[in-house]
C-alpha cells in the first residue's frame, strides 16, 4: 500500500487534484481510499488530502513517516507536512509563497530557510515554479494539474490513464489548457 | 451493480435513495451537511428540505413517519442536542415506515465546539445505533437501518464521524427499493404521548430493546475475523479501519451495532482470546458492555487509549510503544495559517467597529465567529447556536443587580438567528433588556458552504419560497421600536449607529445587510490600490484582517487578485491613501443585488 499527501491553501485546487488522482488510481486497478481535512479551508486555512492505494486499504488517514509522495502546492505547506514523509519518500513542492495572515499583518516572518529544511528532511526533492509556469501558459488555475503532471512522471502508471482522467475531470472548455499544463509538469526536469 | 468512489455522506444519500426513503430533512452542520446536498440529486423520488433548526427538521421527519413513509433526518452531533426532545419522544412513538436519524460526530473537533459521543443518546433514548466504518457501510447501513426500524418499530441512529463522512472509498451501488404504500389512520393510542399512553409505551420500548439485543447477535454486520494469536480487538467505526492497519494477525470483533451490544457474539470472541484491546472513538461504550459481560478478562480500553481526539493509527501505535511520534521537524516553529474572514466579507466592518469601540460581544456560531480572532478581536463568548442573544441578557441582568453596566452587544448571523435566535430575542423583549442585537445578514448559511435558509428565497430542492425580511420581522412583527438596517460596507454609518444604540437605554436591533462575498464570481473586478506616497505606515488597514491587505516595505499593499473592491479599507484609511483602481471593472460595493447574482451563483 502506498500513500500520497496533497497539501496547500484553500482555493488552490487541492481537493480537485486529489479527486483526479483518486480516479487515476481507481482506473489503474487499485483499491483507493481518500481523506480530506478542510473544515475551514474556504476561509484561507490550510488543506490536506490523503490518498492511499494498493491491493488492500483499510485506514484512509495519514500517518507520520508513512507518505511515499507529498505534493505541496505552497512551500510553507510543504514544510508543515514534512513529518509525514517516509525516509525514502519523494517531495514535490511548488516554488510559490502564499503568506498566511499572521505574516501579512506583520506579526511573524515567513521563514527564509524553507528550502534548506525541505532538503534536510527529504532526499528526493523537486522544486518547481508551477504557479509561474501555469500563469505563462495562460491560466494560473491549471497549477494543480501541472503539479499532478510532475507526480505522474514519478509514478509507474500508464500516461494514457492520466490523460484520460484529466480530460474527464476538467471543464470541457479548458481541456487543452489543462493537458498542456499536465505535459509541462510531466516533462519537467529540475 | 456499479462501483464508485463516494464520500461517506454521498453514500448515506445514495443509501437513502436505494432504501426507498421518500422524505429527508436536515439542518446543515459540519460534517453532516453534504448528506442532504446529495439527497437532492434524487429529488424526483425524495422530498428533501432544510429545517430551520435540527428540532424542526426532526419533528418534520416524525410527522412523515406517521404516514408510513420511510424517512431520514441528518445533523451534526451538537445538532442532536437541539433535537433531543423529539428524539426521546420518537423512541416511544416508534417508526411505521422506517426512520433513520443520522448523527455525524466530530472526534478531534475539526469544526465543532465539543466532541460528544452521540452513541450515548441512542442508549439514553433506547434506540439501536449503527456505526459505519467506510462509505460502503455508510450506504448499506441506511438500507439495513430501515429494515431494522420497520421490523422492530423503532427509530435507528446512524452514527457517522468526520472521517467516515469526509473520506472517500469504493461503493457498489444498487437499485431503489419500492417505497411502501402510505396508510395514515387516526389512532391516538399510537401517536399521542399522553402520560397514560406513554406508560404503556415505555413497557413496549423495554421489551423491544431485548428483542433488538437478540437480533444484534445475529446481525451479519457484527462479525468475528479469525486471528492467529490470543489477542482480540473489539472495534467499531473508523477506529476499526485504523486498527486493521496495525493488528494484522489478531482476532477482531467488528461491531456495527454497539447498542444494543451483541452479547453472545462477544462471548464467543472473548473465549478465543486472553487480552482484548477496545478501539472506539470518544467514550467507552463497547468497553463498558464488555467489562460487564466478562469482568475477569484483561480488557484494555480508555484507561490506556485517550478519551479525547481521534483514534488514529499513529495514536494507537504510539500508545502501544511501537512508534515515536516526536516530530523530526517542529512544525510549531513555522507560521500557522488560521482561517479568516474572506476578502470583501460583509462582516469585517462591523467587527472592526466593535473592536475599536471596545464592546463586550456575546457571539454565536458561523463564519463570523472568526471575528473573535486577531486582529479583529471582537468577540467575548461562543456557547452554542443562538446563545449570543440570551447570554447577553444574563450578563446584563446580573450586572444590573449589582448596580453595574457593560457596553454590550450580541452578534448573530441570519441563519443562526432563524435557527434559535428568535426565541432569545423574545426573552429580551419580555424581560426589558437594554441591549443591542446585531444580526449579520449575508442572506445565506455561509459557514457550512452556502445553504439556503428562510431568508434566501430558495428551498433545498431549488423552488422559490418567500423571503423572510429580518428587519420587518423584528420591527413590525415583534414591535422592537429601535430596529435598523444598514449596509455591511458602510463603515462610518455602522460606527455612528453603534455608538447611538449602545448608549440608548432601550433594546435595539441592527440588521447589517450584505450578501456573502463568496457568492459572487470575480471575472472583471477592479481592485483597490494603495498610493505609497500617502501611506504613513499606520497599519490601521491591516487591523481589518483582510487577506487581500498585506505590507510591502512597511507600507500597505493590496493583493489585487484577492481584492473585491469592497471599499472598507478605503473608508478606514485616515490618510486617503487607498482608492479604487481606475480601470474598467466592477466593485462589489457598487454592485446591486440583481447584478450580484447575475455575475455569480
Amino acid at each position: 500500500m502506498k500513500t500520497i499527501i496533497i497539501a496547500g491553501v484553500g482555493g488552490q485546487g487541492v481537493l480537485t487534484a486529489s479527486d483526479l488522482l483518486s480516479d487515476v488510481l481507481l482506473d489503474a486497478g487499485y483499491n483507493v481510499k481518500k481523506s480530506e481535512v478542510h473544515g475551514m479551508s474556504q476561509r484561507g486555512g490550510d488543506v490536506i488530502a490523503t490518498i492511499k492505494f494498493g491491493e488492500e486499504v483499510f485506514s484512509p488517514l495519514p500517518a507520520i513517516k508513512n507518505a511515499d509522495y507529498i505534493l505541496a502546492f505552497e512551500k510553507l505547506e510543504g514544510l508543515r507536512n514534512i513529518n509525514f514523509l517516509k525516509n525514502d519518500g519523494a517531495m514535490i513542492v511548488n516554488d510559490f509563497v502564499w503568506e498566511p495572515l499572521p505574516v501579512a499583518s506583520g506579526t511573524v516572518e515567513y521563514p527564509d530557510d524553507i528550502e534548506d529544511n525541505l532538503k534536510k528532511y527529504s532526499s528526493d526533492l523537486i522544486l518547481i515554479p508551477a504557479t509561474d509556469i501555469a500563469t505563462e501558459l495562460g491560466n494560473v488555475r491549471t497549477t494543480n494539474v501541472l503539479l499532478v503532471g510532475v507526480l505522474a512522471s514519478k509514478m509507474d502508471i500508464d500516461k494514457e490513464i492520466w490523460i484520460n482522467v484529466v480530460k474527464r475531470k476538467v471543464p470541457p472548455k479548458s481541456i487543452d489548457l489543462n493537458l498542456s499544463a499536465f505535459e509541462k509538469g510531466y516533462s519537467f526536469r529540475a | 451493480m456499479k462501483r464508485e468512489l463516494l464520500s461517506g455522506n454521498e453514500a448515506i444519500a445514495r443509501g437513502a435513495y436505494e432504501a426507498g426513503i421518500t422524505f429527508a430533512s436536515a439542518y446543515p452542520g459540519t460534517p453532516s451537511t453534504e448528506i442532504l446536498e446529495n439527497v437532492v440529486r434524487y429529488k424526483d423520488d425524495i422530498h428533501c428540505q432544510w429545517g430551520t433548526n435540527e428540532k424542526t427538521a426532526f419533528e418534520e421527519a416524525m410527522g412523515a413517519t406517521f404516514t408510513g413513509a420511510r424517512v431520514l433526518v441528518a445533523m451534526k452531533h451538537v445538532g442532536l442536542n437541539v433535537a433531543a426532545d423529539p428524539l426521546f419522544s420518537s423512541s416511544y412513538l416508534g417508526a411505521d415506515g422506517g426512520f433513520i436519524i443520522v448523527s455525524a460526530d466530530d472526534p478531534g473537533m475539526h469544526s465543532s465546539q465539543n466532541e460528544q459521543d452521540n452513541r450515548n443518546y441512542a442508549i439514553a433514548a433506547k434506540i439501536p445505533v449503527l456505526e459505519p466504518s467506510d462509505s460502503q457501510e455508510a450506504k448499506d447501513f441506511v438500507i439495513e437501518g430501515i429494515k431494522i426500524s420497520e421490523k422492530f418499530n423503532t427509530p435507528v441512529m446512524l452514527r457517522s464521524s468526520t472521517r467516515v463522512s469526509h473520506s472517500r472509498s469504493a461503493v457498489e451501488t444498487g437499485e431503489r427499493e419500492t417505497p411502501p404504500e402510505l396508510h395514515y389512520e387516526k389512532d391516538f393510542q399510537k401517536t399521542m404521548l399522553l402520560p397514560v399512553i406513554a406508560r404503556k409505551k415505555h413497557i413496549i420500548v423495554e421489551e423491544r430493546q431485548k428483542k433488538i439485543k437478540e437480533f444484534s447477535d445475529t446481525f451479519k454486520h457484527n462479525y468475528i475475523i479469525e486471528g492467529k494469536t490470543r489477542i482480540g480487538i473489539l472495534a467499531s467505526g473508523i477506529a476499526f479501519q485504523n486498527g486493521r492497519e496495525i493488528f494484522k494477525d489478531d482476532w477482531f470483533l467488528k461491531v456495527a451495532m454497539p447498542y444494543p451490544f451483541p452479547e453472545e457474539l462477544y462471548k464467543k470472541f472473548a473465549d478465543k482470546v486472553d487480552k482484548i484491546y477496545v478501539l472506539e472513538e470518544n467514550d467507552p461504550i463497547m468497553e463498558n458492555f464488555a467489562r460487564l459481560i466478562t469482568p475477569d478478562k484483561e480488557i484494555i480500553g480508555k484507561d490506556f487509549f485517550p478519551l479525547t481526539g481521534e483514534m488514529t493509527e499513529d495514536v494507537i501505535l504510539s500508545k502501544l510503544g511501537k512508534k515515536d511520534l516526536t516530530p523530526e521537524f517542529d512544525t510549531n516553529s513555522i507560521p500557522h495559517r488560521p482561517p479568516s474572514l474572506c476578502p470583501g466579507c460583509p462582516h469585517t466592518a462591523t467587527f472592526h467597529n466593535l473592536n475599536i469601540q471596545k464592546v463586550t460581544v456575546t457571539g454565536d456560531i458561523g463564519c463570523y465567529t472568526l471575528g473573535g480572532l486577531p486582529p479583529l478581536n471582537a468577540m467575548d463568548t461562543t456557547i452554542d447556536m443562538g446563545a449570543s442573544i440570551t447570554a447577553m441578557l444574563g450578563m446584563e441582568k446580573a450586572m444590573a443587580k449589582a448596580g453595574k453596566k457593560l457596553k454590550q452587544a450580541a452578534v448573530i448571523g441570519d441563519s443562526t438567528f432563524f435557527h434559535s435566535g428568535i426565541t432569545g430575542l423574545l426573552d429580551l423583549i419580555y424581560n426589558d433588556s437594554k441591549g443591542t442585537v446585531i444580526i449579520l445578514d449575508n442572506s445565506i448559511t455561509a459557514m457550512t458552504g452556502h445553504q439556503d435558509n428562510p431568508g434566501t428565497g430558495k428551498t433545498l430542492m431549488g423552488d422559490d419560497s418567500p423571503v423572510v425580511d429580518i428587519l420587518k420581522l423584528v420591527r413590525d412583527g415583534l414591535g422592537i421600536e429601535h430596529s435598523f438596517e444598514i449596509d455591511g460596507y458602510d463603515v462610518k454609518g455602522i460606527r455612528t449607529l453603534l455608538r447611538e444604540e449602545l448608549k440608548r437605554e432601550k433594546l435595539s436591533v441592527i440588521v447589517v445587510k450584505r450578501v456573502c462575498a463568496l457568492l459572487f464570481k470575480k471575472p472583471n473586478w477592479s481592485p483597490t490600490v494603495v498610493d505609497p506616497d500617502k501611506c504613513i505606515k499606520c497599519n490601521l488597514c491591516l487591523k481589518l484582517g483582510c487577506p487581500a491587505i498585506t505590507s510591502k516595505d512597511g507600507k500597505a499593499f493590496i493583493v489585487s487578485s484577492l481584492c473585491t473592491g469592497c471599499s472598507v479599507c478605503i473608508q478606514v484609511c485616515p490618510h486617503d491613501a487607498m482608492n479604487h483602481a481606475n480601470e474598467d471593472g466592477m466593485h462589489i460595493k457598487d454592485t446591486s443585488l440583481a447584478d450580484f447574482f447575475k455575475g455569480g451563483k
